[in-house]
Formats: C-alpha cells, structure tokens, sequence
C-alpha cells in the first residue's frame, strides 16, 4: 500500500502544507459546532486536549511531563504493544522463513496457518482471559496471536519465492548455511516480510486495546472504559486522540524503518 | 501438476489430522493445564453449535452487522473516493485529513460508540463502517490514478462530460482496485464486530455467546465459537478471491498479474 502516497508530487515544502488547511478548519468547525450544540457525546476539541494534557501530560519536568497516571497507564501499554509485537514479528519470521524452505513442510502446515490466520484474533481474547486470568501474560498472548498470522505467512511466502539462481550462486560460492540465510535468504524474502510486518503495527494496536477493554486493571484502554463508566466524556476522547496519535507515530516509524532497510531492494529494481 | 496439486492437498490434510492428534495427546497426557478442554471435547462442541437456534442466530448477528456495515462502507467510500479522484482540488486538500484519521484504531471507539448507539447491533454496525470505509477509499483513490489518460480523453473529446467520464472509465478501470480494498476490508470486520460484541453483548453476535460459554464456565464451548468463526472468515476469503478473480479475469489478463 506504499502507492497511494505517490498521488502527491513532493515540491517545496511549503507548498505541501498549504494543502493541510482543512485540518485546522475541521477541528475549528468541530469546535464551534460542539461549543454551539452543547453535544455531550462531542465535547469541543479544546477541553479533549485539556483534559488529555491534565491526565497525562502535566506532570514535572524531570519526569518528561508525564504524570502518574501517564507512567502507570501508559508504559505499561506501550512495554506489551512492543514486547507482543516483537515477539510475534521474531517468532512469526524464523518459523515462517523455515516453512518456507521446505516444499514438504510448508505443504504440511499450509492450510492450518490459513485457518489459525481466519481466527478472528478477538475470539480468543475471552479465551486467553479464562487461561491467563486478567493481567499482562493474556494481553501478551492477545498481541501475539493477532499479530504473528500475517508475518508468518508472509515470511512463508517469501523465502519460498527466492530466486533459484542466487541460492545456486550461493551454492557455487560455498557459502554456508548461515551465510546463506544472512546474505542469500533474509534479503530475498524481505520485501515480502516487511508487507507482513506492515500489517502487524496496526494489528497490534488493536489487540493491545480490544485486550486492555476487555481485561485488564490498568492501561489506556481500561482507563477509557473507565472513564466510560464515570461519563468523562473529555477523558474517553483524549484517550482515543492519544491512540490516534499512537497509531500515526508507529505507522510513521514503520515506514521509515522499512524505507532505510529496504532502500538496496528499491534501488536494485529502477 | 494435478498431481502436484492433489498431493499438496493430502500433505495439507495430514497436517491438520497430525494437528488434532498432537493436541488430543498433549491434552491426555497433561501437558496443557487442566482448565483446557481436550480437542475432541472442543471439537464435540463445535459439531453440536450449528444444532442449536440461538448459535445460529448469534452468528447471524454478527454477520448481518459486518454485511451491512460493509454494504454502508462501500456505498460511501467509493462515491467520495470518486469525488476525491477526479477534482485534485478536494483530493489534496481532504487527503491529510484521512491519513490523520485512518490510523485511529477502530476499536478505541468503540466507548464511544457504546453512548452513541443505544442499541449494540447499531454500535457495531457503525464500527465495521468506520473499519471498511479506510481500506475501500485509498484503494479507490489508488485505482483511480491508474486510468488510462487516452482513454479519458477519447470520451471527453467525443463531448462527454466530467461525470460521464467518471462512470464509464474511470469506475469501471479502478473497480479491481476497489475490489482489493473490500477483500482487505472483510478480513477485519469480524475482529471489530466481536470487539463490540465482547463489550457490549446486548444484541447477541458471536462475542456475546462466548460471554455468556464463559460465565457458565464451558471452556469447550468458548473455544468451539472461534473454530467456526474461523471457517467463516475462511470462507469469506475464499468467496471474495475466487468472485474477484472471475469478474476481474479481463483485468489480470491485461497486467498480467500471475499471482
């Protein structure tokens, strides 16, 4: 889905900003409109981020500006998001690059991967609360069964699909087993793996939350069910602008990373 | 290559034989904790589910929700993402305003979506809206810069119009496009509509049975519910491939797309 970007030509930087004037006019009409209504489901923009800075982000300088709060529920989320997520991405490449380089494996375990990829990842998540009671191992395990699927197959897919004539060059060269899935397999497949890994950054996002909604005593998505419950409206929309946001800076950091560790693929191509 | 392909089959089915077996002995020989059902029990379970009237009709709930949430995403985004494709103006100026909101998670609003909407069903079906709407847009707006220019000129110099040409090339050339995105859109409906379900399992749906498997403490059935869940999004999958692959033959005929 890298396509869709190219619509915009880069120019100059200014002359790309300028196309952001909806967004202040959005949040401006929203603010009016909220402040005129008087809509108590859509507070006006301002007191969302009143009352996300006050929650989160007012805490003392020494500490980033992050509150208590903030340290309880917020790294907390984040330390799960990134444990789940790196585990899965580690576990779902080795495994998936290992089917990929044996015909009989990979035909072996195919339509079982296919089917634990349908499981709709939230089914589980009761599941796991019943296995692993509320606390960080079921969120764990929430993260990484919804975000192992796509990494693997996709590592799967590209380690079967290396050329034939670099694993003979390979070959010729004598290159041996590690070489050859350092320098020969890894960077064959990586594109492929990267479309999986693409995948799995919201994917975890979403677990993360539905996981913390359902069960947990601590982290965003419980203290917006909870603010929920004490109809804080304002708190439930700064925890969705916070996860929002959340989501914009991982996507961001995704595609920069994929971008530096693809470069020598998009080069070797044009 | 029948051969080939017939044997990939029984590999695949021996594996899924091999699977059930492994799991069957780990679970008599005590190597998983005792809370988990063995695998005959859950799938015992899972054969008597499709029995009993208000299974079928939890699932029914949570496919009518993903149907139409999909059918309302699909009637709204393939119009804007035709609106967005064919004036530039409104494209450069609304696509910031999407990339910012396309990242929210659709599952963080679904508190929201709980005051919003007194009824669960509602709830959900607004959230599969929300969820479908993004993939089924950029992949419009995608398709749409893939049209071929001499053939929009050809119609605009026969006198046709800015809408004439919208419809009959620009939508017809970006529909494997827009096909794409709803096939993206089906893998993720049923996450979110059992999202809402697990918190809000008011108006049933599969999340609500498995609420209601949990509080009676039947491991077996809550294990069973994702096993059917599973064949269903399967089945999803499968159905949306093969119908793209057979309207849009003329398509990958044209790009030679051979995967």
């Amino acid at each position: 889905m890298s396509g869709p970007g190219k619509v915009l030509r880069r120019r100059r930087p200014g002359g790309r900003l300028v196309w952001y004037w909806l967004l202040p006019v959005a949040v401006a009409c929203w603010e009016l409109a909220a402040r005129s209504a008087q809509a108590a489901y859509f507070p006006p923009p301002s007191r969302i981020v009143a009352r996300l800075h006050e929650l989160w982000f007012s805490g003392p300088v020494m500490r980033a500006f992050l509150t208590d709060e903030a340290v309880a529920d917020l790294l907390p989320s984040l330390g799960r998001l990134f444990a789940g997520w790196a585990a899965a991405c580690a576990a779902g490449v080795a495994i998936g690059v290992a089917l990929g380089r044996s015909r009989w494996l990979s035909a072996l375990v195919e339509p079982l991967l296919h089917f634990g990829r349908s499981v709709p990842p939230t089914t589980l998540v009761p599941v796991f609360l019943v296995l692993f009671k509320i606390g960080t191992p079921m969120q764990l395990a929430s993260i990484v069964y919804g975000v192992v699927w796509p990494v693997l197959i996709n590592s799967m897919d590209g380690a079967r699909t290396v050329d034939r004539q670099y694993i003979e060059t390979a070959a010729v060269y004598r290159l041996g087993p590690w070489q050859r899935l350092t320098r020969i397999i890894l960077p064959g497949a990586s594109p492929k793996i990267f479309a999986g890994l693409r995948l799995s950054v919201s994917l975890a996002l979403i677990m993360m939350i539905i996981s913390e909604l359902v069960g947990s005593s601590e982290g965003i998505g419980h203290r917006m069910l909870e603010a929920q419950s004490q109809f804080d409206i304002p708190a439930m929309w700064a925890g969705i602008v916070l996860l929002g946001l959340l989501g914009i800076v991982l996507n961001a950091a995704f595609l920069g990373f994929e971008r530096a560790m693809l470069s020598w693929h998009r080069g070797a191509r044009s | 290559m029948i051969e080939h392909r017939l044997g990939r089959a029984a590999l695949g089915a021996l594996g899924i034989a091999a699977f059930i077996a492994v799991a069957e002995l780990a679970g008599r020989m005590g190597l998983v904790p005792d809370v988990v059902p063995h695998m005959s029990a859950v799938l015992a379970a899972a054969a008597e589910l499709p029995l009993e009237a208000q299974f079928r009709a939890d699932v029914l709930a949570t496919l009518a929700a993903c149907a139409s949430g999909l059918a309302i995403a699909v009637a709204v985004a393939v119009p804007a993402g035709l609106l967005l494709g064919t004036v530039p103006f409104v494209e450069r100026s609304v696509r910031p305003l999407v990339e910012f909101l396309r990242p929210i998670p659709s599952v963080s609003l679904i508190p929201v979506a709980m005051f919003l909407f007194a009824q669960s069903q509602d709830a959900k079906t607004a959230l599969v809206v929300y969820t479908c709407t993004w993939p089924v847009l950029i992949n419009t707006l995608y398709g749409l810069t893939d049209v071929d220019p001499l053939a929009k000129e050809t119609l605009r110099s026969f006198g046709f119009g800015p809408v004439a040409v919208a419809l009959r090339v620009s939508l017809p050339s970006a529909a494997p496009f827009i096909a794409t995105g709803i096939r993206i859109a089906v893998s993720v409906t049923l996450i979110v509509a059992v999202s809402v379900e697990l918190l809000a399992p008011g108006d049933g749906g599969i999340g609500a049975f498995q609420s209601l498997a949990g509080s009676a403490n039947r491991l077996d059935r809550m294990l069973a519910a994702p096993l059917w869940a599973g064949l269903i999004g399967l089945a999803a999958n499968l159905l949306f491939t093969v119908a793209e692959r057979r309207v849009f033959r003329w398509h990958r005929a044209r790009t030679g797309d051979a995967s």
